[in-house]
């Protein structure tokens, strides 16, 4: 507080004045906003009333004092409603509580339900901040897209309950909790406005946030009726993988060698099968339909020593029937056919936790970042690290990327194809798979790369979004829900902040990116397949047959943000590869080096369940036990692989110098693996470092690296000025770089740039439960007790 | 190459023949003292012809463990040898380290009086094992000869891990001489010897122990004024031998009434000034419990000495106690005649008790940390087996207790006392870290080590006990992991803020090493008092420090004057000092790529700075000669920077 000068001047003008500002303020009956303003300044300088003030101002406005101020309400309050957007009921005189304390205090306002969002809009004018440079221009920091909406709770008084849906008739609670799934916690009093309004709201909320509908309510689709969309500028920048090309492409800028499939261009073979996609050179055209797709291996990558990645959804064993048993067979050796001879299998579903393992873990996890109160929050402090535990989210993390280095050590280091097989093909086969090429192939670690990661493995791949995410609260699809897709994006954080220069995107950008998952506007994460997608989008159009609806993906930021906030994406901490060294490929080093850099095995940790089983093994399991010699003779089998070979391969990456282009393993230490602060911690208002944070890190790498870039452009300005003789002192574009920076980084807090710290009151968050300390009664030997001299007086 | 076959030879022959070798090995021992010493000789000479240049090599040069060390200390003489030790340096050549890490490891053993050298050539590279003697904690032999006929020895060390050596048992007294220089060699104190800090004489451009000037500090605080006095009634440490020379007391108070205080409170550690809010005049005192009692005393002197330091800031009629102690403790103490503050006696006072627990339970919890960090983690349960050692729980109610004095301080603009049992542990640590939070100048390098001199040092935490340089006594209950924490509680802020700290996280550990090495004489004896008469015949660490800050400065420092940081002390921002607890896993990449990356872009900067300097001059050259308007030099579009590199 001290650096701001007026402030402190004008803390002295208060403390001159204070006997009649308190008696104004606490004699007035009505307050109004001037009054308020100067309230709040009072309290966010501490305590500047000295001795007879409280530091909040809490004691001297009480709700029924607003209220009686407020209550001719100007109804006609909206929000800017998006085209298509439609409201269906609002309320007025809403209170909502402001989150960060228990008290009751809040802000009154309208609360509505559109067709898009549940929108809250304050009576009180909105100040204009400097805050809003990351403003998203869908939906503002009180709106909560319907999808969004994770649970609601009706609560009076103490008690909450689980709304569930359906059930609510001519009831409604006076508070009502909503929690949203990018772990916003909004509680709204509906107890001081009309009756008839408060039900009507609270229905109407309840009705179109849990009552099951038809994916055509969806708002995407009226948002993308009303607004014209160009389709051009899209195509230059994410590579889409919805047509022959970019498979092409992509192929043969890994060097792959496989066979496109374009047959299923118009969903003939199978409304599950990608629009296009690659197998092994030997698979037939027969072998395309047998099983509806199961079973048949899909090209996801390949290494430059010519072994390739492939996934597959695999196919359900009948003991009896022997059909489909020779149908894999002849698939895998169609894989092994791309090179050397060699496969390797790895039944994800044996050895990684189910979606419904993934759901059970994350909803108790995000339980913990779901804080309706302060005394809530510090009670469960004490055992915060028990329950991560316990919830074992992170270790489901730590084994998906466990499991990606596994089959990263198989390609880099064995040179074996690789196939890896779950019952869907589409969850946990897009988790690992995305992983191994996001560590071996520095191209999707950049912003574009990762985004046709994103387009190829997920979306293309078919991941089940609509399913997964269950948009539509469809009863029967409640089972098949599951962040699988998160929990991607949390492996990939994991990774980028193990390695920060080698990611071009940040942290923010994968918490957007983690949060467009619920904003139904973008076809990205809206449908179950390609086939699924392209039925609807044409049936939805209202043009021709032709021309399917045409919808923006996610990957169009400028949708949601202007350019300014997208610079928040980029990472500072990343370098471009330097460019002569396109040409030598660490990997191309002689592979003897690499064994003998080995550490010795001496100290083995006992062997763990989990890793490779004996290609053997899975094969006998898959095919029987027979005619299996063919693809024994690839030499890295001949070596028996130990189970702590991971462990190895970990341990002789880490000794050679890190290439942030080349290879990057994580490490899976205990301490490694982290809980994301920015995403899970970022609106809880008692956890925000003011002034810290990574922020203050980043942005002043920022701000350094915009001087730098300036210098370049002035170089580069002063090499043609040089001939043409053109003075190059023009007034710079400032980046946003810049901007951040210009903002001293004192301003900002750790959940930069999701809150703005306004109202920003200089006031520490002191833990309530102090005097709780849970160890004492657990302390062997009593030491507790004894006296801090341990040792007899004389020794002093 | 000599020594090492008589060796063999010497231990192969049977007995009878033992006698005539032993004449022989005399011989060779003369002549191989006298090839050692010249060697010796030819180090020292060679060290002190390039101790410049050898300084200017191990820059940057961090050593694989740890501790940067200038390749070889001029004072470091070998051991006086008898022919047992002479022997054991022979066989020194083919020991085993057992590392938890890559196995085991066969190489070179050296013992010094510094410290103990290993190194195995196998490796590519080479791997050298680098550890000061005053790091070991305990040295112990591990069971009898195993079923491969090697023997070994283990050594606890005070730095979170534990060292394994063995060697091919060839006698028994191999193994115990071993053992016994060791055992000698780790714990000068108990045999008699002196610690090694009072031999190194490394020669320092800066004299380390000027650093800290009671004066120049409570100058810059402002003080004395109109409400606060420097007294000398201390200067001879009769008043309390624990406290500093100087004192900062209220003006009103003669030095009479200051020894009638004295009395009141434990080993007559008064409450005195730390620290004063330069715009507020709220003030930071600290001092013991008073000797309330079971009878619950009071003391006239003591309720109007508290009154007077109220008194002194005008903003507030306040004063709070905090009483760093659980409750419970507080008034367990009563029965050994000291207690707290009861509210009834000090009018307008308010007491707090924070919670924070005694050394013994610290040390018991590090232990606990140490096992659950070293050598292996164990993935599965990590988390839950960190909460039990119940480390970052400490860590967490001291940032709390410094947080709330911060608060207090600035918030509310009063004054506080803080004080635990004696005012030595837990006071320090809360003191000095309510300072960090307050006051950006302890946030610098110089600023750091004056708050280190003056709240630790001087103000009488009891380094030797606590730490036990040079004792062999292990068990000793007053050893406590208090300073330690306190460097953790700081590094966490580190974390939080990560550019409100002129120092980086290597200052943290190197201050950490050297707290052990026992080669800086920063750490040693338990109070100014006997620091004065001893310790200024040794080179103070940060004599050191300050010979190459750019080691230990953090690029990305910003230097927000008068600017409070106020820490958020929930669990969910804590997190386990991996780069000092788990420092030995290799698998533990040390991670400072902000650091090196914005390094890279100051020097990519500077040079394209210089490039487009150049390029302007060009400019202005050749549009000069074509024609003379021109208005304001380019240059003044670049922002001006200060160049830190």
């Amino acid at each position: 507080m001290r650096m701001f000068d007026g402030r402190v001047l004008l803390k002295q003008v208060i403390l001159l004045f204070w006997p009649l500002i308190s008696t104004w303020v606490q004699g007035a009956e009505k307050i109004d906003s001037c009054q308020l303003q100067v309230l709040e300044m009072l309290s966010s300088l501490g305590s500047a009333g000295g001795k007879s003030a409280k530091p909040s101002f809490v004691s001297y406005v009480t709700p029924e004092e607003i209220k009686s101020e407020k209550e001719p309400s100007r109804k006609e309050k909206h929000p800017d409603l998006l085209p298509g957007e439609v409201v269906f009921c609002s309320a007025s005189t809403v209170l909502k509580y402001t989150q960060d304390d228990l008290s009751q205090r809040g802000v009154f306002g309208v609360l509505l339900c559109t067709n898009f969002r549940v929108s809250f809009v304050s009576d009180e004018e909105p100040t204009e901040e400097m805050g809003q440079l990351f403003k998203n221009k869908l939906y503002g920091e009180n709106d909560i897209p319907l999808s969004c909406v994770d649970n609601i709770y009706g609560g009076s008084e103490d008690k909450r309950k689980l709304i569930t849906g359906g059930l609510v008739k001519n009831k409604y609670p006076s508070k009502m909790i909503i929690h949203c799934k990018d772990l916003r916690v909004f509680q709204f009093s509906l107890s001081f406005s009309k009756e008839e309004d408060a039900k009507k709201i609270f229905q109407g909320i309840v009705h179109h946030c849990l009552e099951p509908k038809s994916l055509r309510c969806l708002f995407a689709f009226s948002y993308c009726e009303n607004t014209s969309y160009p389709e051009a500028q899209r195509k230059k920048q994410t590579v889409m993988f919805d047509s022959v090309e970019d498979w092409t492409q992509d192929m043969k800028r890994t060097k792959g060698n496989c066979r496109v499939v374009s047959e299923n261009s118009n969903f003939e073979l199978s409304p599950k099968l990608p629009q296009y996609f690659i197998v092994p050179k030997n698979v037939s055209d027969e072998d395309l339909t047998k099983y509806q797709g199961k079973g048949l291996p899909m090209w996801c990558w390949s290494h430059h020593s010519g072994c390739a990645l492939f996934k597959t959804a695999s196919i359900p064993l009948v003991q009896e029937d022997n059909v489909p048993q020779t149908y894999m067979e002849k698939m895998l050796t169609a894989v092994a056919h791309n090179h050397l001879y060699s496969v390797k299998t790895e039944d994800l579903s044996d050895t990684l936790p189910t979606v419904q393992d993934i759901l059970l873990s994350y909803n108790k996890f995000k339980q913990f970042f779901l804080i309706d109160n302060t005394t809530e929050f510090w009670m469960s402090d004490m055992k915060w690290f028990s329950s991560l535990d316990n919830c074992g989210w992170l270790d489901i993390i730590r084994q998906c990327l466990q499991k990606a280095v596994e089959v990263v050590e198989s390609l880099e280091k064995e040179n074996t194809n690789v196939l890896i097989m779950e019952e869907g093909g589409s969850d946990l086969c897009c988790v690992v798979s995305s992983l191994v090429q996001l560590m071996l192939d520095p191209y999707y670690r950049t912003l574009l790369g990762f985004q046709s990661l994103v387009q190829k493995e997920w979306v293309a791949g078919g991941h089940a979004f609509l399913d997964r995410s269950n948009h539509l609260h469809l009863k029967d699809k409640v089972e098949s829900q599951s962040p699988v897709f998160l929990l991607f994006l949390e492996c990939v954080w994991q990774l980028q902040q193990q390695h920060g220069p080698a990611f071009q995107f940040s942290e923010t950008y994968l918490t957007v990116l983690s949060d467009s998952v619920h904003v139904p506007v973008f076809t990205t994460f809206l449908f179950n397949n390609d086939g699924h997608r392209d039925s609807l989008l044409r049936a939805e159009s209202p043009h021709t047959q032709r021309s399917p609806l045409n919808c923006p993906t996610v990957w169009d930021w400028s949708v949601q943000f202007d350019c300014k906030a997208q610079d928040l994406f980029t990472n500072p901490l990343y370098t471009e590869k330097p460019k002569q060294d396109t040409s030598v490929r660490k990997s191309y080093r002689p592979r003897h080096l690499r064994q003998l850099s080995l550490p010795s095995s001496a100290f083995k940790t006992p062997p763990k369940k989990g890793f490779f089983k004996d290609e053997a093994d899975n094969l006998k399991k898959i095919l029987g036990v027979k005619r299996l010699s063919r693809w024994m003779l690839s030499p890295s089998s001949d070596s028996p692989q130990t189970s702590s070979s991971v462990r190895e391969f970990y341990e002789a990456w880490q000794t050679k110098p890190l290439d942030y282009h080349g290879l990057l393993l994580p490490c899976l230490d205990g301490p490694s693996i982290r809980v994301w602060m920015q995403r899970y911690l970022r609106w809880i208002h008692d956890v925000q470092i003011l002034g810290g944070g990574p922020v203050a890190m980043l942005s002043k790498v920022s701000e350094i690296l915009g001087e730098v870039q300036e210098l370049q452009r002035q170089l580069d300005r002063h090499g043609c000025t040089l001939t043409s003789n053109h003075k190059g002192a023009r007034p710079r574009a400032k980046t946003a770089a810049a901007v951040i920076a210009a903002r001293s980084s004192v301003r900002l807090s750790s959940s930069f740039p999701f809150v703005t710290s306004r109202n920003w009151a200089f006031k520490p968050a002191i833990p309530t439960s102090l005097l709780q300390s849970l160890m004492v009664t657990g302390m062997p030997g009593n030491l507790a007790d004894r006296e801090d001299d341990g040792g007899p007086e004389s020794l002093v | 190459c000599k020594q090492i076959s008589v060796a063999k030879v010497y231990s192969s022959i049977p007995l009878p023949l033992k006698i005539c070798v032993a004449i022989l090995i005399n011989i060779i021992y003369f002549y191989s003292v006298c090839f050692t010493y010249q060697w010796n000789l030819v180090v020292y000479t060679g060290a002190q012809g390039f101790k410049r240049r050898t300084t200017v090599t191990t820059k940057g040069k961090r050593a694989r463990h740890g501790y940067v060390t200038p390749l070889l200390w001029p004072s470091i003489g070998y051991f006086e040898f008898n022919v047992m030790t002479c022997l054991n340096l022979l066989t020194a050549k083919d020991v085993t380290y057992i590392c938890p890490y890559i196995g085991a490891l066969r190489g070179t053993l050296t013992v010094t009086n510094y410290r103990l050298f290993f190194k195995c050539m196998d490796r590519e590279p080479a791997f050298v094992l680098d550890l000061p003697l005053g790091v070991v904690s305990r040295v112990e032999k591990i069971g009898g000869a195993s079923s491969r006929g090697e023997v070994s020895y283990g050594l606890a060390c005070k730095d979170i891990r534990n060292l394994r050596f063995a060697h091919k048992q060839m006698e028994d007294s191999l193994r115990k001489s071993i053992f016994e220089i060791l055992m000698k060699c780790a714990f000068p104190v108990s045999n008699g010897l002196t610690i090694f800090a009072f031999e190194y004489g490394q020669v320092y451009p800066e004299n380390g122990w000027k650093v800290y000037d009671a004066q120049a500090e409570y100058k810059r605080q402002g003080l004395p004024n109109e409400s606060w006095r420097i007294t000398k009634v201390n200067d001879h440490y009769e008043l309390c031998d624990t406290y500093p020379s100087t004192l900062v007391v209220p003006v009103n108070i003669p030095d009479e009434e200051l020894k009638r205080v004295a009395a009141f409170r434990a080993k007559g550690r008064i409450p005195v000034l730390s620290w004063i809010h330069p715009e507020s005049q709220a003030t930071v005192i600290r001092c013991s419990q008073p000797m309330v009692g079971v009878n619950g005393k009071r003391s006239k002197d003591d309720e109007k000495y508290l009154q007077t330091i109220m008194d002194a800031n005008a903003q507030s009629h306040k004063l709070f106690i905090f009483d760093a102690r659980p409750s419970v403790n507080a008034a367990a103490n009563k029965m050994k005649g000291g207690g707290y503050e009861s509210e009834d006696a000090y009018q307008n006072a308010e007491l707090v008790f924070l919670d924070i627990h005694n050394i013994h339970v610290m040390r018991e919890s590090l232990r606990k940390l140490k096992e659950v960090v070293y050598p292996n983690i164990e993935e599965s349960h990590w988390f839950s087996n960190l909460e039990s050692t119940h480390w970052l729980e400490h860590i967490k109610l001291i940032l709390a207790g410094a947080l709330r004095i911060a608060d207090k301080v600035e918030s509310g603009k009063t004054s506080v006392v803080v004080h635990c049992s004696d005012g030595w542990d837990r006071t320090a640590q809360l003191a000095s870290l309510a300072m960090v939070m307050l006051d950006g100048h302890y946030r610098t390098i110089r600023g750091f080590q004056v708050l280190l001199e003056k709240e630790w040092l001087s103000f009488g935490h009891r380094f030797q006990l606590r730490i036990g340089h040079g004792d062999k006594n292990h068990t000793d209950a007053d050893r406590s992991p208090v300073f330690l924490q306190f460097i953790d509680c700081v590094w966490q802020m580190t974390r939080q803020f990560p550019a409100a700290f002129e120092f980086n996280e290597y200052f943290l550990i190197t201050i950490l090493d050297h707290l052990y090495s026992c080669l800086f004489g920063t750490f040693m004896c338990n109070s100014e008092q006997q620091r004065v008469k001893e310790v200024s015949k040794t080179v103070s660490l940060w004599a050191y420090i300050n010979s190459q800050p750019e080691e230990f400065t953090n690029p990305l420092y910003v230097n927000y004057s008068n600017h409070v940081l106020f820490p958020v002390v929930s669990m969910r921002h804590l997190e386990l000092w991996v780069g000092y607890y788990i420092r030995w896993n290799p698998r533990m990449r040390p991670q400072e790529p902000v650091h090196q990356r914005y390094k890279e872009l100051l020097a990519k900067r500077a040079e394209l700075q210089k490039r487009v300097e150049e390029l302007q001059r060009e400019v202005t050259n050749r549009s000069a000669s074509s024609s003379s308007e021109r208005a304001g030099s380019p240059t003044r579009s670049i922002t001006p920077v200060q160049t830190f590199v």
